[in-house]
């Protein structure tokens, strides 16, 4: 091979091989930029779990609390509440939530640990307004046969007093349940899932 | 006296000699404005482009001076902007000239679109002149989002959230990012700062860079023309076009010219109706942000409200996102789905007439119901212009290779 030949398949292999070494110290290199966008330790810290007294609270009474940024809802329901729930299990998009966020130990219509007590993540499923509580029954201007419930300002979602979200509205899911636990049968911790639970 | 003018002069030339020796600084004057040939029949739509120029200028101007007085922190942002309006001297005709041209570029912006589809300016050769041009519109719907959570005001809360939002409608990945895009789990101060940082370094750069490409490919062709033929078909004897005439001075004082009309409008608004009724400057916008309280009714501010509507149109959240990205990506194919033979809307047929005629009242009432506060009525009527502003796109792909054209003339028209 003459000085002026050059060796192609030589020069494609250098090409080749410097592009894709390079190409992986990029990407690594790329990581802490990038991982740098993601909550910081002290986002991280202020996101600890919230302790909720429930002495106060009245029945049909909600109590809106901040954990993570989100507002939670907390409302001691009447036993008419929660034995009406089944009502409007015929208009509801997920009756049974099985497509909802929640923890594995809740589950059934009262989607509670007691179904006093709902706790739920109150930023609507659609794009995270906040409904606001109805909880009268009786006609309403979005729903003449309205069984009490949660109505979003947004877009017109509608969820019932367990948070379940009825048919042909934009929010997808039932609203959001976070983990949660009970201290004692006066306290509730907003972040902790019950001993044992998943 | 004549002597001492005439040294003077002497002096000047030598000077750009200097400088011409080292930087071409003659050779691209004459290469970008006396030595460009543009078409001699260009009207009213060919303001646009230096217009929007414009107001790129203006904006960079006055966000430079924002910059000096807002705090971007959860805390102090929203007095801070207070303070620019209050206390800082004409920091309300700075913070105004800022808000009234975010909306008149995209005013400007729309129009200048909407010329290239009457005169098929995207068609070939300036297909890739379009694309920079679409990059840079939706750079600009970046730049315009970030700027509104700047205020800190409960529509920018409330906006953001919903918009952030959006990005959760993607299966696994869609919270994550939503975290990593907020750099918390909810809109807060980070979320601010980095914003802060994209609206005022990141996203303006970017501008820049595609305004430069935007320039250099029109340049590579020149203007198309409200006729829709090439100029350089027909050329004298030294090879200028017989319908070009140089960019300057013909085409510098037509400019300046619209920059005055221009100027006398903007000024109406800014002096006179800057929050425009709400439309400009949202009502909500003058409370400070609240994460515990959502306002009544949530809406973009008016230039995003068409695909806002087409969000709202869907009922299913991830489809209704992907409808409303789709709707966007998909003038970016314009160049390819438009297959006529003719560019102008003067030579084709009545069929296009009617199928912009369409969608541009599809675009205009899709604007005017996202507005609005969403009855069942007005999300059918929503449905419906969903659907004429997609099928403007299809039934161009089918009917422009087939449909009627006149013929095109050899020369422009005047």
């Amino acid at each position: 091979m003459s000085s002026n030949d050059v060796d192609k398949g030589r020069r494609r292999f250098l090409v080749a091989t410097t592009s894709v070494v390079g190409g992986i110290g990029v990407g690594f290199a790329a990581v802490p930029f990038i991982k740098s966008w993601m909550p910081s330790a002290r986002a991280q810290a202020i996101g600890v779990p919230v302790e909720v007294n429930l002495g106060k609270l009245k029945e049909g009474q909600l109590l809106k609390v901040q954990w993570r940024g989100q507002t939670i809802g907390v409302l001691r329901r009447t036993e008419e509440m929660v034995t009406d729930l089944s009502k409007v299990d015929a208009s509801l998009a997920d009756p049974e939530s099985q497509n909802a966020e929640q923890p594995e130990y809740i589950h059934g219509e009262p989607r509670a640990l007691k179904p006093e007590f709902l706790v739920v993540n109150m930023h609507c499923t659609h794009l995270g307004c906040v409904p606001q509580m109805i909880p009268q029954v009786g006609p309403q201007p979005f729903d003449a046969d309205w069984n009490g419930g949660f109505y979003c300002p947004c877009h017109k979602s509608k969820f019932d007093l367990s948070g379940r979200v009825y048919k042909g509205v934009p929010a997808p899911t039932n609203l959001r349940i976070p983990p949660y636990s009970f201290l004692d049968d006066d306290t509730l911790i907003i972040g902790v899932s019950p001993k044992g639970a998943v | 006296m004549a002597k001492i003018a005439s040294n003077l002069s002497k002096q000047a030339g030598a000077l750009l000699n200097w400088f011409d020796d080292r930087l071409p600084v003659t050779a691209f004057w004459n290469n970008v404005m006396t030595g460009y040939m543009a078409p001699k029949n260009f009207n009213f739509w060919y303001y646009m482009g230096s217009l929007a120029l414009l107001v790129l200028v203006i904006q960079i101007f006055s966000g430079i001076l924002l910059a000096m007085h807002y705090k971007p922190s959860a805390a102090e942002a929203f007095a801070s902007v207070e303070y620019i309006m209050r206390d800082v001297d004409w920091g309300w005709l700075i913070r105004y000239m800022h808000t009234t041209g975010a909306s008149f570029f995209f005013i400007l912006i729309y129009l200048h679109m909407f010329r290239s589809l009457l005169y098929g300016s995207h068609k070939a050769p300036r297909e890739l002149l379009w694309v920079f041009g679409m990059f840079i519109y939706v750079a600009l719907m970046a730049e315009a989002f970030l700027g509104y959570i700047l205020p800190w005001g409960q529509m920018s809360y409330w906006g953001a959230q919903v918009i952030i939002n959006l990005f959760g409608a993607i299966p696994k990945i869609g919270e994550p990012l939503t975290q990593w895009i907020r750099g918390d789990y909810f809109i807060s101060d980070a979320t601010l700062n980095r914003f802060f940082a994209l609206h005022v370094i990141a996203v303006p750069l970017a501008l820049l860079g595609l305004v430069l490409l935007h320039l250099v490919a029109l340049r590579e062709n020149g203007s198309n023309n409200p006729d829709g033929i090439e100029i350089k078909k027909n050329k004298d004897a030294d090879g200028k076009p017989l319908d070009g005439i140089p960019f300057h001075p013909y085409y510098t004082v037509k400019d300046i010219f619209g920059v005055g009309m221009f100027l006398i409008l903007f000024s109406f608004v800014l002096f006179l109706w800057p929050e425009a009724g709400g439309m400009f400057l949202e009502h909500d916008n003058f409370v400070p942000a609240n994460p515990l309280v959502t306002p009544e009714h949530i809406k973009p501010v008016w230039y995003f409200t068409p695909f806002y509507a087409i969000l709202k149109a869907v009922p299913d959240k991830l489809l209704g996102v992907l409808t409303m990205g789709a709707s966007v990506v998909i003038l970016f194919f314009l160049p390819w789905l438009d297959r006529s033979p003719v560019k102008s809307i003067r030579y084709k047929g009545t069929w296009y007439k009617v199928l912009l005629t369409l969608f541009t009242i599809a675009f205009v009432r899709l604007g005017l119901l996202g507005m609005a506060e969403g009855t069942p009525a007005q999300t059918w009527e929503m449905r419906v212009w969903t659907l004429v502003y997609f099928m403007f796109f299809v039934l161009l792909f089918f009917m422009s290779p087939r449909g009627k054209t006149k013929p095109e003339p050899d020369r422009v028209t005047h």
